[in-house]
C-alpha cells in the first residue's frame, strides 16, 4: 500500500499543522490529555515521570566518552544552551529535559576539524529520573561522526541539539540499546549549514517506551540531510518517532527512510513523519519513506506520512509507506532455490534492515546493528531453533 | 536415469470470479537427458505448467500429478520441491533488496546439499559461475535481482542453473526481452548444463528464436491449457513459419 500525499490546502498557512510552537516555557506544553494530535498515539501512562513537573534538578545518565584529540565536551549554563540550541523543546518532555538538566553540555567540534575516528559517548542509566540537555556544535568544513549509546534503565528525558556549520559533513547516530524497562523520550533537533550534509541514524532497539521527537531544518541554502532509522518492537514494546523536515531554505535536500519490524502480542510502532516545504524552498528535493514488516498476530503499526507543500517550484516530492507481512513472491522465490521456509523469512528480515544499515557509512555502527539484527533474528517468533550463521 | 512425469494435470486458480481451470489435462514425460521446448501463444497456460510444479501458493492442482523419479511432488512444499532436484529460472525474478547474490547463492547451496560449500573453492566456483554468464565479480555483492537490468536478472538465472545443478530444469520464457547476445550467453548455459547428459529440460518459450542456439528433442505446442500437437525440432520450424493460428482455431472449434 502507497500512501497518497496530504498535501496541504492552506496555502498562506506557514505553521505547521504537525508541529507545535517550540517554547523553553514549561506552561507552554501543558500535560497532555492524549487527544491531541501529536500525542493521540502515545501510552501516556507508561511516560511516567517524563512529563511530571515535579522538581528533579541535576540528574543525568553516566558518561563513558571517547574523545579524539581537538574535541571537547563541557557543562554550559542554562542561557548558553539555549543560545547554542537549534530550536527550544517542541514538547513537554524536552521542555522538562532541558528545565531539569539546569543547564547543558556542550560537544563541540572546531571548525576545519576532520576526524577520521568517530567519537563514542556512552550514557547509561542506572535506574531513575534522569535529565540530559546535550548541544554538539560542528564548525564549518569540519568532517566528524558522532555516535551516542544509551543503555543500562532509566527515565530519560532527552534534548539534543545537533547544529552542523557551512559546508560540514556530519554523521550522527543515536543508538537506544536499553534494559527492557527503560523509557525513553524527547526531542532531537538538526540545523544543517550551507553546503552542509547531514546523515543522522536512529537505531531503537531496547526499553519500554520510546519516543522521539525529531526536527530538522535548514540554516541556509545547499543543504543536504539523510535520516535513517531502524526499529524491532518486541512484545508491550512501544516504540515512537515523529519527524519534521522544515524545508526552509532553497535547493535543499532531504531523504528520511525509517524501517522496523514488530513481533510479539502488543508491540506498538508509531511514525508519523511529516516536511514543510516553505515558500521560500525553491528547488528542494525530498523523499520520506517508512517500511514496517509485521511479523507476528497481535502488533500494530501506525504510519502517517504527510507533506505540506507551499511552493510549486520544487524538484521533487514524495512519500510512501509500507506495513505488511511478508511478501510472497519473495519467500516463493527463495523456497524454489530449495531455502527452507523459516530460512527463508530470516533472510528477507536480514535482507530489509541490510538494505539500510550498508548505507551508514560508519563500520563500527553497521557491525553492531547487523548483530542486533542477528539477535532479533534468532528469536524471531514461529522461526525454528536453527540458525544460519 | 531421472524423470519428471505429469500426468492428466488440472490446474485452476482464484479470480474475482471464482476459480478459473487454466491446465486441462497435461500429460508429458522428460527423462534426463531430453530437452523438452514447450511452446504457445499468449495466455495458454504455459507459465501457470511451470509454476505450478514449482509450488507456487496462487495456484491449486485439482488433479492429476507431478512426479520427480516417482516422488509426488503437489504433496511437497516449495522448497521440499527444490530439494527434490527441480529448479525454475523464472520469467520475472523477485527482487529482494539487503540480501547479496553471495549471500543468496551460499544459503541455497547449503540448503539443497546440506551442507555448506567448501570455503575454499565456493567463491571461486560462484565467480566462475557468474563469468560465464558475463557477470563481473563485484555482481555478487549485488542485492539479489534489485536494480538488475532484465539481461542480467536472466543470465543471473543461468548462474544459478550451473551452480545449484539441479536434476531438472523448468525455464520459463528466459528468452523474453533478451538482445541477441544476452540470449546466446544464456543459450550456452543451457547447454552447457544439459550438456551432463543426465539433465532433464523443460524450456518454455513463446518464440523460436531461442531454438536456433538450443536444440530441443521434442516440441510441444501448447494451446488452451494443454498440449494439442508434438514433434521433433521441425515442428519448431513450421511454428516459425505458420504461427499458432491454427492451433488456435482448432482449440476454439472443439470448445
Amino acid at each position: 500500500m502507497t500512501a497518497v500525499p496530504n498535501v496541504a490546502e492552506a496555502v498562506e498557512a506557514v505553521v505547521s499543522h504537525l508541529h507545535p510552537t517550540p517554547s523553553w516555557e514549561l506552561t507552554d506544553h501543558p500535560l497532555p490529555t492524549g487527544r491531541e494530535e501529536v500525542w493521540r498515539f502515545t501510552p501516556l501512562r507508561r511516560l511516567g515521570a517524563l512529563l511530571s513537573d515535579a522538581e528533579r534538578i541535576g540528574a543525568g545518565l553516566e558518561w563513558d566518552n571517547v574523545l579524539p584529540a581537538g574535541v571537547a565536551i563541557k557543562p554550559i549554563s542554562a542561557a548558553r544552551a539555549r543560545e547554542l540550541a537549534v530550536e527550544a523543546p517542541i514538547d513537554r518532555i524536552s521542555a522538562l529535559a532541558a528545565r531539569n538538566s539546569a543547564g547543558g553540555v556542550e560537544l563541540a567540534i572546531g571548525a576545519n576539524v576532520e576526524l577520521s575516528e568517530p567519537i563514542v559517548l556512552t550514557g547509561t542509566g542506572l535506574g531513575g529520573d534522569v535529565a540530559e540537555h546535550l548541544v554538539i556544535t560542528v564548525g564549518a568544513f569540519a568532517v566528524a561522526t558522532i555516535v551516542i549509546r544509551y543503555r543500562g534503565s532509566a527515565i530519560f528525558a532527552d534534548k539534543t541539539d545537533l547544529v552542523v556549520g557551512d559546508g560540514a559533513k556530519v554523521t550522527f547516530v543515536t543508538i537506544a540499546d536499553w534494559d527492557a524497562d527503560a523509557v525513553h523520550g524527547g526531542h532531537h533537533a538538526v540545523s544543517v549549514g550551507r553546503d552542509a550534509h547531514v546523515r543522522t541514524v536512529t537505531a531503537s532497539l531496547g526499553g519500554d517506551v520510546i519516543r522521539l521527537a525529531e526536527t530538522a531544518r535548514f540554516a541556509g541554502p545547499g543543504g543536504s540531510l539523510e535520516q535513517f532509522g531502524v526499529y524491532f518492537v518486541n512484545a508491550g514494546q512501544h516504540i515512537e518517532h515523529r519527524m519534521f523536515v522544515d524545508h526552509n531554505a532553497p535547493h535543499t535536500v532531504s531523504h528520511v527512510d525509517y524501517r522496523g519490524a514488530l513481533q510479539g502480542e502488543d508491540a506498538h510502532s508509531v511514525w508519523v513523519g511529516d516536511v514543510l516545504i516553505r515558500k521560500v524552498a525553491e528547488g528542494i528535493t525530498t523523499y520520506e519513506t517508512n517500511k514496517n514488516l509485521v511479523l507476528t498476530d497481535g502488533c500494530r503499526a501506525d504510519s502517517v506520512p504527510n507533506l505540506e507543500i507551499e511552493t510549486g517550484e520544487i524538484e521533487g516530492a514524495g512519500h510512501s509507506s509500507t506495513t505488511g507481512r511478508f511478501d510472497d513472491e519473495q519467500l516463493f522465490y527463495l523456497r524454489s532455490r530449495g531455502i527452507p521456509e523459516d530460512e527463508a523469512r530470516r533472510l528477507v528480515v536480514y535482507g530489509f534492515f541490510a538494505d539500510i544499515i550498508r548505507r551508514i557509512g560508519v563500520p563500527e555502527v553497521e557491525t553492531r546493528l547487523m548483530a542486533a539484527v542477528e539477535s532479533e533474528l534468532a528469536v524471531l517468533v514461529g522461526g525454528s531453533e536453527e540458525v544460519t550463521a | 536415469m531421472s524423470e519428471l512425469r505429469i500426468s492428466g494435470l488440472h490446474v485452476e486458480v482464484e479470480t474475482e470470479s471464482g476459480p478459473k481451470e487454466i491446465l486441462k489435462g497435461v500429460n508429458l514425460t522428460v527423462a534426463s537427458g531430453e530437452v523438452h521446448a514447450i511452446m504457445g501463444p499468449n495466455g495458454s497456460g504455459k507459465s501457470t505448467l511451470a509454476y505450478s510444479i514449482a509450488g507456487h501458493p496462487k495456484y491449486t492442482i485439482t488433479s492429476g500429478s507431478v512426479t520427480l523419479d516417482g516422488v509426488e511432488l503437489s504433496q511437497l512444499s516449495v522448497d521440499e520441491r527444490a530439494r527434490a532436484g527441480l529448479f525454475l529460472a523464472m520469467q520475472y525474478p523477485i527482487e529482494v533488496p539487503g540480501v547479496s547474490v553471495a549471500n543468496f547463492l551460499r544459503t541455497a547451496k547449503t540448503a539443497l546439499s546440506g551442507e555448506a560449500p567448501a570455503v575454499r573453492t565456493w567463491v571461486k566456483d560462484v565467480n566462475a559461475a557468474l563469468d560465464k554468464v558475463g557477470l563481473d565479480g563485484t555482481f555478487a555483492a549485488r542485492s539479489l535481482n534489485e536494480g538488475f537490468s532484465g539481461g542480467e536478472k536472466k543470465r543471473h538465472e543461468i548462474a544459478q542453473l550451473e551452480l545449484l545443478n539441479p536434476k531438472f530444469a523448468i525455464l520459463d520464457e528466459t528468452d523474453s526481452g533478451l538482445d541477441i547476445d544476452a540470449l546466446r550467453i544464456v543459450s550456452e548455459g543451457v547447454n552447457r548444463y544439459a550438456a551432463n547428459g543426465d539433465r532433464g529440460v523443460l524450456l518454455i518459450t513463446h518464440y523460436t528464436r531461442i531454438l536456433n542456439y538450443i536444440k530441443p528433442d521434442f516440441v510441444h505446442v501448447f494451446v488452451d491449457g494443454h498440449i494439442v500437437e508434438e514433434g521433433g525440432a521441425e515442428l519448431a520450424e513450421r511454428l516459425e513459419i505458420e504461427g499458432y493460428d491454427r492451433f488456435v482455431k482448432a482449440a476454439k472449434a472443439n470448445a
